[in-house]
């Protein structure tokens, strides 16, 4: 065995127990799996059936973990994992597969394939098969503190930008706020508007928030590459701030696997619960809506609709809050067909953009939501993330759809009374 | 042999043999899964997991109606082969006074003719479901050998079971003699192959139920 497969089943090992055992128990190839997920739906590539996607997990669960299976390894005849295994099944874990979720909500033996998908995420980094694209930005998170290598001077000069043009203060380092927001790069670099938008909303309805130097950046490429060890690491950080700075709460942007990893998966990783709250920025926005401190003075009319981003909608279970907001400040607000926790992704989650060689197959998933978007003919789209955001703006772009994206947060900061 | 010693064989020590693999070898792989376990989740939960688990165990059962659309025929096979199965084996009078001679409990059973025109709709399904497999092109991709293995083995007492109360091909005691030995082969090959879904998938739909119910939403 070379030492990269060694690594492997190492790792694939510390990542079985009771559901996975329980999940390919289960599977019966009945192949229902395969409709659920845009990379299958949209190329009709069988290899990206997700329960194919597991199989490296699934021969060290079959020799280890079974009867049958062990005395099949005995006698020499079991189906091993090898390096070849794994180049050839790089791309389908990381290039075809988004952690969306969607297929975990359809298998009828109920089989959690995306939690299955994550965890062999583990085995594949641990013997390096991983994309290089989706390595250097895990590797600029960890060295640099930002996937896309943004230092807090660049956000320094966000900042100022939105000071000067708000007029509003933007607090950074403030000890005992209740509230600590993080941001995205993605934000900090493309979207900036969102810093302002938080401005302004805090500002009317009087929340006590900062931005912590030490840790603004949200996203955790540790998730995505399917590293624990890293993914912690960059979690801690952000405990750390919170901590120093004592704050009650953490909030998470909008940015979907920001808020997977920093809610969901966060305590576990670092193997501690956490001396605050995390909470989504939506999910607060909707406390203040409530609470009958976030007024509108007028609404969009436009029709327009919202894409659920998937860590945050099926999988981080913040799904009425968006739609509660939306009405607030949308007159004509439709819905997709499939909306809410049945949506379909963007196509570039859970690493995906982050990752060069995937950008065609990226594309060719973008059309389920270029055809539900032509069904419903809204010339807006609302979303919470900014992942989400800039891969439909370039799906759209490149499909010559006239659609605007366009933030959530920065559509109740514009209409704000 | 005989086709009396033959079906005495397969009424007598075979039953045993195959009762006794299936038994052990179920519970061996439900102690494989169990003693795995969960780690317990450290992260503040926003619902809760028993009911959205058991919730889960039940609606699975039923497809979501984008999947059906996309997958009608693979669905309705599903429906009608278990559907069937679950009469012919349960709600057969014969195999009622079986479980009575083991089990010491009975129930009523359905009309005879009516368990007969389930068995042949199951037969046909099983077919349909063989040449679904064999078209198909995500279930060709993902089928090995053992899903016809398993297929044939879910298949053969139906058959089997057909045959010989219509009293076809072979004399009765050596037609129901078949049918008894398939039956067993099938609870040999239970503990050790995909039939395991019988008992694992609630626990899979259960875990799956927790675990999205616990972040606030109903898988
Ligand atoms: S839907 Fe579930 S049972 Fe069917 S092939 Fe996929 S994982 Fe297996
Ligand atoms: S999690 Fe989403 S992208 Fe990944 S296999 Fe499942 S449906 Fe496909």
């Amino acid at each position: 065995m070379s030492s990269s497969e060694d690594r492997a089943v190492n790792a694939f090992r510390e990542q079985i127990d009771g559901p996975i055992a329980s999940y390919l128990s289960s599977c019966v190839h009945c192949g229902l799996c395969a409709h659920a997920c845009l990379f299958f739906t949209e190329t009709e590539d069988p290899r990206y059936t997700p329960i194919n996607k597991v199989e490296p997990l699934r021969r060290v669960w079959k020799s280890e973990y079974t009867f049958f299976g062990k005395l099949a390894s005995m006698l020499g005849v079991a189906k091993k994992v090898t390096d070849d295994l794994l180049e050839e099944w790089e791309p389908l874990i990381y290039d075809a597969c988004t952690l969306c979720g969607r297929c975990s909500m359809v298998c009828p033996v109920g089989n959690d394939i995306s939690y299955m998908i994550r965890k062999t995420r583990e085995g594949m980094v641990a013997a390096g098969y991983a994309p290089d694209g989706l390595k250097g930005a895990t590797q600029r998170a960890v060295t640099i503190g930002s996937p896309m290598g943004v230092k807090f001077p660049a956000l320094q000069v966000q900042i100022h930008n939105v000071e000067r043009e708000t007029g509003l203060t933007v607090p950074v380092d403030v000890h005992g706020a209740d509230y600590m927001a993080l941001l995205s790069s993605m934000e900090i670099m493309n979207f900036p508007e969102y810093i302002g938008a938080l401005a302004k909303i805090f500002d009317k309805a009087g929340v006590s928030w900062t931005l912590c130097s030490e840790a603004f950046e949200a996203t955790n490429s540790g998730m995505q590459i399917g590293s624990s060890d890293l993914e912690g690491e960059l979690l801690q950080r952000v405990v750390d701030g919170a901590e120093s700075l004592g704050v009650k709460y953490v909030i998470s942007p909008e940015c979907g696997h920001a808020y997977y990893a920093l809610r969901w998966e966060g305590p576990n990783v670092l193997g501690k619960k956490y001396p605050f709250q995390v909470i989504h920025i939506l999910e607060l926005l909707d406390q203040l809506r409530l609470k009958g401190k976030l007024k509108v003075e007028d609404k969009v009319d436009e029709k327009l609709t919202f894409h659920d981003p998937c860590q945050i909608v099926r999988k981080g279970g913040v799904v009425e809050e968006p739609r509660s907001l939306l009405s607030l400040v949308a007159s004509d607000f439709v819905e997709m067909e499939d909306a809410g926790v049945m949506n379909w992704c963007c196509g570039a989650g859970g690493g995906v953009s982050a990752n060069e060689r995937a950008q065609p197959l990226k594309l060719a998933a973008f059309k389920r939501k270029k055809s539900q978007l032509e069904a419903l003919g809204a010339g807006t789209m609302v979303t919470a993330c900014a992942n989400c955001r800039i891969n439909m703006e370039e799906g759209l772009e490149e499909n010559n759809m006239q659609i605007e994206v366009i933030g959530l947060t920065e559509t109740l900061a514009d209409h704000l009374a | 042999m005989t086709s009396v010693e033959f079906l005495a064989w397969v009424r007598g020590p075979m039953f045993q043999i195959a009762v006794a693999i299936f038994v052990v070898g179920v519970v061996i792989r439900l102690i494989e899964i169990f003693a795995l376990g969960r780690k317990a989740d450290l992260s503040e939960p926003r619902g809760g997991e028993t009911m959205p688990g058991i919730v889960t165990v039940f609606r699975r059962s039923i497809p979501d109606p984008g999947t059906f659309k996309r997958s009608p025929f693979t669905i309705v096979l599903g429906y009608l082969f278990h559907i069937g199965l679950f009469i012919t084996i349960l709600f057969f009078v014969p195999h009622i006074e079986l479980f009575h001679d083991v089990l010491g409990v009975q129930w009523p059973g359905l009309p005879t003719p009516l368990v007969d025109a389930v068995a042949i709709i199951s037969i046909f399904a099983m077919l349909a479901i063989l040449v679904n497999r064999l078209r198909n092109p995500v279930l060709r991709f993902l089928s090995n050998g053992e899903d016809y293995v398993v297929w044939a083995a879910t298949l053969l007492p139906l058959v089997t079971g057909y045959f010989a109360f219509h009293r076809m091909l072979f004399p009765y005691q050596t037609m129901l003699g078949l049918h008894i030995l398939s039956v067993e082969i099938l609870l040999i090959l239970f503990p050790f192959t995909k039939l395991m879904h019988f008992f694992t998938s609630f626990v899979a739909r259960w875990y799956n139920g927790a675990a999205f119910g616990r972040r606030g939403v109903q898988s």
